[in-house]
């Protein structure tokens, strides 16, 4: 990661590129590392409405929203989205979360 | 005012990750529900706090939208202010006609901004009638600068500055109920809710900004850090607090109380406490009394709610 110099500032310290944090990688921040099985999944959305980090990538294309995978860039592997899939509570997880290996 | 999922993934994502918010932290989520609900013609401003500190560390941003910095005491003041300065502008006609829509204006703080710093700039911009939505994350406790008690701490909780040992057990005082006083000022809205039911929260959030005039909602934000539990149980716990009546979700609409959500059995508070660090040495022998004054002071909360329900109901 880069600094910027006092002359590359804007006045006042404003950030004029909104949303820049999206460049912040905070995926080495992990310890577990949630796994994504397909075919348990029912495409829900409750892992996707429960990240608090905005990791859960899903394709709005079609007629019905599709889970399709982790945005590794950002997760911090917490696990909310392994606790709250439902296929999960049957046995069924679709979200597995595992130590990550370096 | 229906609202599902399908509808709410159609909708621009806000927030973006990258947010240095803990793991596990609720809060971030509680911020990105409410963006995805409130949409890009929003103006935020943030009381200094957990979620203002992660989301703007310099130079990066995670709003996507144009976002304040506030001290402590005046998120309420600013955003008045930003939203009072609009409608000039709209009025004299100096905007650009693409600007001159209808903006949201939302403020965000902690309940250390909101119940203890904040509350004057907060109450004098609720009596003045902006329109704004005021929305505090409540974690219980001034989580960011290292869990020190707040107003919002309930009782019996442990805080590094009302500790438990020896001589006391953790916060000797009950919580204060913001949302009431809120109610108080006699603004059209008031609501509190939680992140895990994302449904009532995306409702209130509409109807908060739809409403002229001020509007407030206060959610629990269960904090992995503060409450120590485990990173995964965030949104379980914010679940069970309804069950248990501690949180209960309800909403006044121009003074009319309406409760969203009655368990059918409430659970019994120590189920709830028992799965949070901070309540631990409440379960030693010798401390059963403070276990008791908790059940019972929730139950008369939630009695007193009910009452509030049957005698505003119209």
């Amino acid at each position: 990661m880069s600094f910027l110099k006092n002359s590359e500032l804007h006045e006042g310290g404003i950030i004029r590129e909104a949303g820049n944090a999206h460049d912040y990688q905070t995926g080495d921040w992990r310890t577990f590392v949630p796994q994504f099985v397909e075919e348990n999944c029912i495409h829900c959305m409750f892992c996707w409405i429960y990240c608090p980090d905005s990791a859960i990538d899903i394709d709005t294309s079609g007629d019905k929203p599709k889970m399709k995978g982790i945005i590794l860039d950002h997760c911090k592997g917490c696990g909310i989205c392994a606790t709250e899939c439902p296929p999960a509570k049957k046995g069924k997880a679709a979200l597995v979360m595992v130590r990550e290996e370096k | 005012m229906a609202v599902n999922l399908k509808q709410l993934t159609q909708h621009e994502e806000l927030l973006t990750g990258g947010h240095r918010a803990c793991a596990g932290c609720t809060g971030s989520n509680i911020l990105r529900q409410i963006m995805l609900t409130a949409g890009q013609n929003t103006v935020v401003g943030g009381a200094t706090g957990c979620m203002e500190v992660v989301t703007t560390i310099f130079p990066y941003t995670a709003w996507r939208t144009s976002f304040i910095h506030s001290a402590f005491e005046n998120c309420a003041a600013t955003v008045s202010g930003a939203e009072t300065a609009y409608r000039a502008l709209k009025k004299r006609g100096d905007l650009p006609r693409e600007e001159t829509g209808r903006k949201n204006f939302i403020a965000f703080g902690g309940d250390g901004g909101t119940y203890d710093i904040g509350l004057q700039s907060l109450s004098g911009a609720m009596e003045r009638g902006h329109n704004m939505v005021y929305v505090c994350y409540d974690n219980e406790a001034y989580m960011n600068t290292g869990i020190q008690r707040s107003s919002a701490t309930p009782l019996g909780a442990f805080t590094s500055t009302a500790p438990a040992g020896k001589v006391k057990q953790g916060k000797e005082q009950n919580r204060k109920d913001l949302t009431k006083i809120m109610v108080a000022h006699n603004i059209p809205y008031v609501a509190q809710t939680t992140p895990f039911h994302w449904k009532d929260l995306a409702t209130k959030v509409e109807k908060a900004l739809a409403v002229d005039g001020p509007a407030f909602l206060n959610i629990l934000m269960p904090c992995p850090v503060g409450w120590h539990f485990d990173t995964a149980i965030g949104m379980q716990l914010a679940k069970e607090a309804v069950e248990s009546n501690f949180w209960p979700l309800f909403e006044v609409e121009n003074g009319v109380y309406k409760i969203n959500q009655k368990p059918k059995e409430r659970s019994p508070m120590e189920n709830w406490m028992k799965q949070q660090g901070r309540f631990k040495h409440l379960f030693r022998p010798g401390n059963e009394a403070i276990l008791e004054n908790i059940q019972t002071y929730v139950d008369e909360q939630w009695e007193k709610l009910l009452k509030l329900e049957e005698m505003t109901a119209k």
